[in-house]
C-alpha cells in the first residue's frame, strides 16, 4: 500500500515541477498536444489534449461527446420494448448485458418476475458477453505495447462465442433478446454443447494470452507501477468494475448485491490486485474471462427446465413509481435509473454507464506521467466509446 | 407508501402503524435512522422501497455538507449524479400515443395547455420543477442511498459536490448543459458533450426533440387497433394491461 502512495505521490511531486519550470522560471508554455479523436489508441473518438513539457504531461483534459447520441432523452419517446433495442448499442461489445439491468428496473416497478430458467439462460448470456467484451481488451492491450499476435487470437477467438451469441438471439452484436418479463426464445438445440466447447478454447485462449505477454519483460515494464489509482481516489471517481478490483477493492456487484440472476446458485471467486496499476489491470481482467468460463460452465450444468416468459401483458405498461438497478456488467457498474408515471414509456431514464466514471479519473491520472504511457493507461482503463457518450 | 418525517426519531414504529401488511426493510429502516440522525434538519423527507432502495431528499442549502457527511459515514462509492425536470412534456410521446396525435405538439393550443401543467414529484416529493438527484454506495456496508434535492426555481443553483467527491466534476457538467442547472463551486463549469456553441438544455421537458416532430415516427403503425380492439380502441388501450393476456 505505501508503495501506490509513494508512487503516486512522486508523480504528483514530478507534475508540480514540470508545471512550475514551465511558468515561472522558462516563461515557457509548454506543448499543446491533441490526441484524437482520430487516433487508433483512442478506442474510437475520444480526444484528449495534453499540455507536455518535454515529454511529461503536466495537464490533460478527455474532450468526449464525438459520439454523444442523447440516449436519455430518446427513450422519453419510446415504449418500453423499443428502449431495449437503444440500449444495447451503449457498450457495443457488452451488447446483451447492456439490456439487463434496464429490463430488470422495469420488472422490479412492474412486480413480475422471470421464470428461473429465463433467469439463467440471461446470466449465461451475460457472462458471454463478458468473454466477448473483455477478450477484445486482452488482445488488444498488447497492441498498444507494440505485441500484434495477441489482437488477433483475440479476434479469433472472440469468434465462437459471437457465434454463440448470434446461434441463440439471431444478433452477432445486438441480441435485443431480452424481453419484460423473460427472453424472446427458449436456446437452440445442440447450443449448449457448442458452447461448452467455446469455453474450453476462452480457457486455452487466456493461457495463450498469459504466456505471451505475463512476464515479458516488455511487457511488464511498460505496465508495473504505471498508472497507479490507490483506491479511495478509485471509489472518490466512481471507478467500478475491474478498474476497482485492481486497486484491491474486493466489490463485485454479482456477489454483493441481491440480484434475481443466477450467480449466486454456482461457486466462483471475485478476483483482486493490490497494485492499482496497468499491470494489475490487466491480471484482474485475464482472471476474470477465466471465471466467467467456469460460471457459464457450471450454469450450464445445472440449467434448470420450465418456461422461458413470465405472463405479462400485451401491451406493457409500468406502473408509477421509481427504481435504481445497476449490474456489474465487463466495464463495470451499469445502471438504470426509471422513472415512471405509469405510462408505456418512461418518464425519465438516467443511464450510468461504467465508461463514464472510469475516464473522469483521467486528468488526475495522466499528471506527471510520460507520452508513451498515456497510451498504455488508456488502454489498462478499458473504455467503449458508446459508454462514454451514451 | 412509507415516509418518515425529521422530527420522527424512531420512524420504525410510525412506519409499522402506517401499513402493518407491507413488507419490511429493518436493514434500511436502521440507516434511515441513522442517517437521520447524523443530518438531522437536512433530511426533508424519506421513502424506502422495501428490499429495493433508501431514497433521503435533502435541504438545497445542506446538499454539500450532507455529501460529507454521508462520506464520513462510509459512503465512499460515487454513483452517479444527474437531474430531473419534472415537468410533464408538452409534446407528449410525440408518437399518437395517449397524449398526443404525431405532430400535433407543433399546435399552439395543444402546446399551451400542457406547457401550464403542474410538476408532479416521484418519491419524497417537491417543491420545485427541477430536482437533482445522486446514489451513494457503501461498499463496507454493501448498501446504498439515493439522494435528491429541490433545485430553487429563481436561481436554479445547488452546491457542488466536487470538493466531496473528484467524480462528481464531470456528473455535475453533464447535468449542467441537459438541465441548466448550476453548481457553485464547480471548478469548470463547461459543456462536456454538446458543442460550445449550442443553445438550450437538451434534457428539460420543453426542449423539442427535432427529429420526431418534423418527421412522424415510423412506429406509429404499432398503435393501429389490434382486431379485436375494434369496438373502441380507446377504452382497449386503457384496459388492455389489465387483460394480462401473453402474445
Amino acid at each position: 500500500m505505501t508503495a501506490i502512495t509513494d508512487r503516486q505521490q512522486l508523480a504528483y511531486i514530478a507534475g508540480q515541477a514540470a508545471e512550475a519550470r514551465v511558468n515561472v522560471e522558462l516563461e515557457t508554455e509548454g506543448m499543446l498536444l491533441n490526441i484524437g479523436p482520430q487516433h487508433p489508441a483512442t478506442h474510437g473518438t475520444l480526444r484528449i489534449v495534453v499540455q507536455l513539457d518535454g515529454e511529461q504531461v503536466i495537464a490533460a483534459d478527455p474532450v468526449c461527446g464525438y459520439m454523444h447520441r442523447g440516449y436519455e432523452k430518446l427513450v422519453e419517446v419510446r415504449k418500453y420494448p423499443q428502449i431495449n433495442t437503444l440500449v444495447n448499442r451503449i457498450d457495443w461489445l457488452g451488447h446483451f448485458a447492456n439490456e439487463v439491468p434496464f429490463v430488470l428496473a422495469a420488472e422490479q416497478l412492474m412486480e413480475i418476475e422471470a421464470p428461473e430458467r429465463a433467469q439463467w439462460i440471461r446470466t449465461i448470456l451475460f457472462e458471454l458477453s463478458r468473454i466477448a467484451n473483455i477478450a477484445l481488451f486482452l488482445g488488444d492491450m498488447g497492441v498498444q505495447l507494440g505485441a500484434l499476435t495477441p489482437v488477433f487470437f483475440a479476434f479469433r477467438d472472440r469468434e465462437h462465442v459471437l457465434n454463440l451469441m448470434e446461434a441463440a438471439s439471431g444478433g452477432r452484436f445486438h441480441p435485443n433478446f431480452n424481453r419484460i418479463g423473460g427472453l424472446k426464445d427458449d436456446l437452440p438445440k445442440g447450443w449448449i454443447d457448442e458452447t461448452r466447447q467455446a469455453m474450453e478454447r476462452i480457457r486455452r485462449f487466456c493461457d495463450e494470452l498469459e504466456t505471451l505477454l505475463m512476464g515479458n519483460e516488455i511487457f511488464e515494464a511498460r505496465t508495473r507501477g504505471i498508472g497507479v489509482i490507490p483506491p479511495e481516489i478509485a471509489q472518490s471517481y466512481g471507478l467500478s468494475g475491474p478498474n476497482l478490483r485492481a486497486s484491491g477493492v474486493d466489490w463485485d456487484l454479482r456477489r454483493d448485491v441481491p440480484t434475481p440472476l443466477a450467480w449466486q446458485h454456482v461457486d466462483w471467486k471475485v478476483w483482486t490486485h493490490p497494485d492499482g496499476d496497468s499491470f494489475a489491470r490487466y491480471w484482474v481482467r485475464l482472471q476474470e474471462t477465466r471465471e466467467a468460463t467456469r460460471i457459464v460452465d457450471q450454469l450450464l450444468d445445472g440449467l434448470p427446465s420450465g418456461p422461458i416468459m413470465a405472463k405479462v401483458p400485451r401491451i406493457i405498461k409500468v406502473p408509477e413509481g421509481e427504481a435504481w438497478v445497476s449490474t456489474e456488467n465487463p466495464l463495470g457498474e451499469m445502471g438504470y435509473y426509471i422513472v415512471s408515471k405509469g405510462d408505456t414509456g418512461p418518464f425519465r431514464v438516467k443511464i450510468r454507464s461504467a465508461s463514464f466514471n472510469n475516464i473522469s479519473i483521467l486528468p488526475w491520472l495522466l499528471k506527471g506521467v510520460y507520452v508513451p504511457d498515456i497510451i498504455t493507461i488508456l488502454g489498462s482503463l478499458y473504455f467503449i466509446l458508446g459508454d462514454i457518450d451514451r | 407508501m412509507s415516509s418518515a418525517d425529521t422530527e420522527q426519531t424512531a420512524p420504525d414504529e410510525t412506519e409499522a402503524a402506517e401499513e402493518e401488511a407491507a413488507p419490511r426493510d429493518e436493514a434500511r429502516e436502521a440507516l434511515l435512522a441513522e442517517l437521520t440522525g447524523l443530518l438531522g434538519d437536512a433530511v426533508v423527507d424519506s421513502h424506502i422501497a422495501p428490499g429495493r432502495e433508501l431514497w433521503l431528499r435533502i435541504d438545497t442549502a445542506q446538499w454539500a455538507r450532507a455529501a460529507e457527511v454521508l462520506r464520513q459515514a462510509g459512503f465512499t462509492y460515487f454513483c452517479f449524479l444527474s437531474g430531473i425536470d419534472w415537468k410533464p412534456s408538452p409534446f407528449g410521446k410525440s408518437e399518437g400515443g395517449s397524449v398526443a396525435a404525431p405532430g400535433a405538439g407543433e399546435e399552439s393550443g395543444d402546446t399551451g395547455a400542457a406547457a401550464d401543467a403542474e410538476p408532479e414529484h416521484g418519491y419524497t416529493g417537491g417543491a420545485t420543477r427541477f430536482q437533482v438527484f445522486a446514489r451513494l454506495h457503501s461498499i463496507k456496508r454493501g448498501i446504498g442511498v439515493i439522494l435528491k434535492a429541490d433545485v430553487p426555481d429563481d436561481t436554479l443553483a445547488v452546491p457542488s459536490w466536487t470538493p466531496v467527491f473528484a467524480g462528481a466534476n464531470w456528473h455535475e457538467r453533464e447535468t449542467w448543459e441537459m438541465f441548466g442547472i448550476d453548481f457553485p463551486g464547480h471548478p469548470d463549469l463547461r459543456n462536456i458533450y454538446l458543442p460550445t456553441e449550442f443553445e438550450g438544455h437538451p434534457l428539460r421537458k420543453d426542449f423539442p426533440l427535432l427529429s420526431r416532430e418534423v418527421k412522424p415516427w415510423p412506429g406509429i403503425v404499432d398503435v393501429e387497433p389490434m382486431p379485436e380492439e375494434e369496438a373502441g380502441d380507446a377504452a382497449a388501450a386503457e384496459g388492455a394491461a389489465e387483460e394480462g393476456d401473453t402474445p
